[in-house]
């Protein structure tokens, strides 16, 4: 039986058993929302701005690893889902947005919300497709989830114009996809397994940095099991978080701008350096030059050979995929007859310790007067027992998060770490809370970010997401603010938040409840009574200290052992 | 660092866009780019000619292969190989000055391909340096137009890029 262009796509969406589909209707897709009408199979959640559309996928895939879906209309639609986008291929997110277009026939005409959405998203997407035959949208939604699942994963955006989704064709979904000029590599070359084995049992003073690769390739047993097996340390980027449970005593900390003294480092002064699905990030090693005063191999797997030998010199590169690779590595290591050098590891591990101590660890100075945010992260954990998915926005909240609440499992902690998207955090915990329903998902943000995608109060509203949303509201936008006094001579060129709305008004308004904490003494009940409210979304303005800073902290285009800590200002 | 870097992509709308866009996107340098289907229509060749010190050329052969729609790349002056540009130039001639031109387009084995009474077209096809010591060989005032493809280059004996 043949059927619409439209009824083709979302029973391709069926077949790739695709629970929720967030999106937005227009009038370049209405075939494909009259399709998704007359089925109940895909679960399509209205959101209240595109973006929010992409963010939620984003999220749903990020704490899942299935891949997210959206769907929006042309023009409009498509610019507004852009930053999503852009959002989910900084982080590598596998993620398929299907996007409306004016009538094939009317393209390059100018037509009423037409865009080149290929070309707008190309830089930004893994890869992408204009339809222009109706047959050609079953094996085209096939290769869209293969590529964004597969290799390093990434969004890919499929673009269908009005005319093609109401054509008919035959539906036949393929069963398997090949690609000629498209072969993602799973296993490493043996070679350099060996190379990178035995660099590592040579090392006098070896350290392993992880990123968000091992959080996206599902390694994370393996990699605890090869930080337990060479007794290194081990630092997580902030997309790595919960890659190496935080709570061991051989993770060191976050790296990078903000991250713990100890990180920095042995990141540092280390001899042999394994980075597994990590990628020199400006954010994490800072100065280059810097950076490469100290003599050290590094040793790098990556499954994408283009984020190897990008910003720093490599020794021993290593391409595959990182759980299948640290597989092959840790078979190395057991069936070696090297040992590692003991009295240069203690001797290592003394190091690492001093600078623990050093460091002071992760601090701030509390108060009875005002609330720290640090504190609220603090008490969120606690209360939490450090077991819920916590999605942040973008800012000082974002590193606060990072640094206080100790992740042990890996897709709890969804942040947009690469594009630093403000507006990601509550659009992001939706996705969240639908694949992960009776989970506790709470929303750390700002009283900036909130407001860049506050609308989607009203999405959690139709579809009872009973999120916990925590607005670390300092009046300022925190991080511009922290650097303008850092670097800018106090001049607080437009980071104040002005006229403020009155945000527990403005719950109660989306139809859920709102809780302004003033007083540290209130943090922890709050808290307690917001978790409690298992079934509703509860939004919590905490009024913290508008003066606090991130420490420690390495200033942009500085090294990292050039780092601010909390007493030196 | 000089390179000329060959490809094989998918012949498909926005190919090309997705090479260019990421020569642009990351700041790499094009000095030329030429492109047409191969003896298999679904097949494009494409010869980049670009610069850039040996780190950016790996990340430009790295981040040319991670494109969707390339099936191979291959840096051509990693090894020996050929290249030839084609390049048409049109000459204000009248008399002498057409006789001159006639025997040095005959030194650098080019031909006229067109006359006029007060024009002469040359057709040369070499290397790129070679097209470039015609030009310094014939008076600059008089050139009214230049048109040069770009190199494309082929390795040499069994070096062979194809799927």
């Amino acid at each position: 039986m043949e059927l619409t262009g439209a009824e083709i796509a979302i029973r391709c969406l069926q077949e790739e058993g695709v629970e929720y589909l967030f999106g937005y209707p227009g009038g370049a897709v209405l075939h494909i929302y009259d399709a998704l009408f007359q089925q109940d199979k895909v679960k399509h959640i209205l959101v209240r701005h595109e973006q929010a559309a992409v963010h939620a996928a984003d999220g749903y895939a990020r704490s899942s690893d299935k891949v997210g879906v959206a769907l929006v209309t042309s023009g409009p639609g498509l610019t507004n889902a852009v930053t999503g986008i852009a959002t989910a291929y900084m982080d590598s997110i596998p993620m398929v947005v299907i996007s409306g277009q004016v009538p094939s026939y009317a393209i390059g005409e100018d037509a009423f919300q037409e865009v080149d959405a290929v070309g707008i998203t190309r830089p930004c997407v893994k890869h992408n497709f204009l339809i222009k035959d109706v047959k050609d949208i079953a094996p085209t939604i096939k290769k869209a989830f293969y590529l964004a699942k597969s290799g390093r994963p990434g969004p890919v955006l499929v673009d269908i114009p009005k005319d093609i989704s109401s054509h008919k064709a035959e539906f036949i979904y393929p069963g398997s996809v090949t690609i000629r000029s498209y072969n993602p590599v799973g296993k490493a070359d043996n070679t350099q397994i060996e190379r990178a084995a035995k660099m590592l049992l040579e090392a006098k003073r070896p350290m392993i940095y992880a990123g968000g690769g091992v959080v996206l390739s599902g390694a994370s047993l393996q990699l605890t099991e090869l930080v337990r097996m060479l007794n290194v340390p081990c630092t997580n980027t902030l997309m790595g978080l919960g890659g190496y449970p935080a709570n061991d005593k051989q993770f060191v900390g976050m790296p990078g701008m903000h991250g713990t003294y100890e990180a920095n480092m042995a990141m540092h002064h280390c001899d042999v350096l394994l980075a597994v699905g990590a990628r020199f990030d400006d954010r994490v090693i800072g100065n280059v030059e810097h950076f490469a005063q100290v003599p050290r191999k590094i040793i790098h797997i990556d499954i994408d050979p283009s984020s190897i030998a990008k910003r720093v010199k490599v020794d021993v590169p290593v391409v595959g995929d990182l759980k299948l690779v640290l597989e092959q590595l840790l078979g190395a290591l057991r069936s070696s007859k090297q040992k590692s050098d003991a009295s240069a590891m203690t001797a290592w591990w003394k190091q690492v310790d001093e600078w623990r101590i050093k460091g002071g660890g992760l601090r701030y100075k509390n108060s009875t007067e005002i609330i720290k945010p640090q504190f609220v992260i603090e008490k969120l954990y606690e209360i939490t027992g450090g077991d819920a998915f916590i999605t942040s926005d973008v800012g000082q909240h974002q590193m606060w998060a990072a640094q206080y609440y100790k992740f042990d499992k890996p897709r709890r902690w969804i942040n947009s770490g690469g594009l630093g998207t403000m507006g990601f955090g509550l659009p992001a915990a939706m996705g969240v809370q639908l694949v992960n329903p009776g989970a506790t998902v709470a929303c750390v943000t700002g009283e900036g970010s909130i407001q860049m995608n506050i609308q989607e109060l009203s999405t959690c509203k139709q579809f009872h997401l009973p999120l916990k949303v925590l607005s670390l509201n300092n009046r300022y936008l925190g991080m511009v603010r922290q650097w303008q006094q850092f670097f800018h001579g106090n001049r607080y060129s437009e980071s104040y938040m002005d006229a403020l709305p009155d945000f527990v008004k403005l719950a109660e308004a989306y139809g859920h409840i709102g809780m302004r904490i003033d007083k540290p003494s209130d943090v922890e009940p709050a808290l307690k009574e917001a978790f409690a409210r298992k079934n509703d979304l509860v939004f919590m303005d905490f009024r913290t200290d508008p003066t606090e800073n991130v420490f420690p902290m390495v200033p942009g285009g500085k090294g990292l052992s050039e780092v601010i800590l909390a007493e030196d200002l | 660092m000089r390179h000329i870097i060959s490809l094989l992509m998918e012949n498909e709308a926005g190919a090309l866009s997705r090479v260019a866009g990421l020569f642009s996107a990351r700041g790499y340098n094009i000095e030329s780019l030429t492109v047409a289907p191969t003896e298999d229509p679904t097949l494009s060749r494409m010869t980049i000619v670009t610069s850039g010190s040996d780190a950016i050329i790996d990340q430009i052969n790295k981040q040319l292969n991670k494109l969707i729609d390339v099936a191979a790349v291959m840096d051509l002056s990693e090894g020996e190989h050929l290249e030839r540009e084609l390049m048409l130039v049109k000459v204000r001639a009248q008399g002498l000055v057409c006789d001159e031109l006639k025997r040095v387009t005959n030194i650098f084995h080019g031909r006229v391909i067109d006359e006029s009474e007060s024009t002469c077209t040359i057709e040369l096809t070499d290397t790129c340096a070679k097209l470039d010591s015609f030009l310094q060989a014939i008076d600059r005032d008089l050139i009214l137009e230049t048109v040069r493809t770009g190199a494309s280059g082929i390795g040499r004996g069994d070096r062979i890029l194809k799927l």
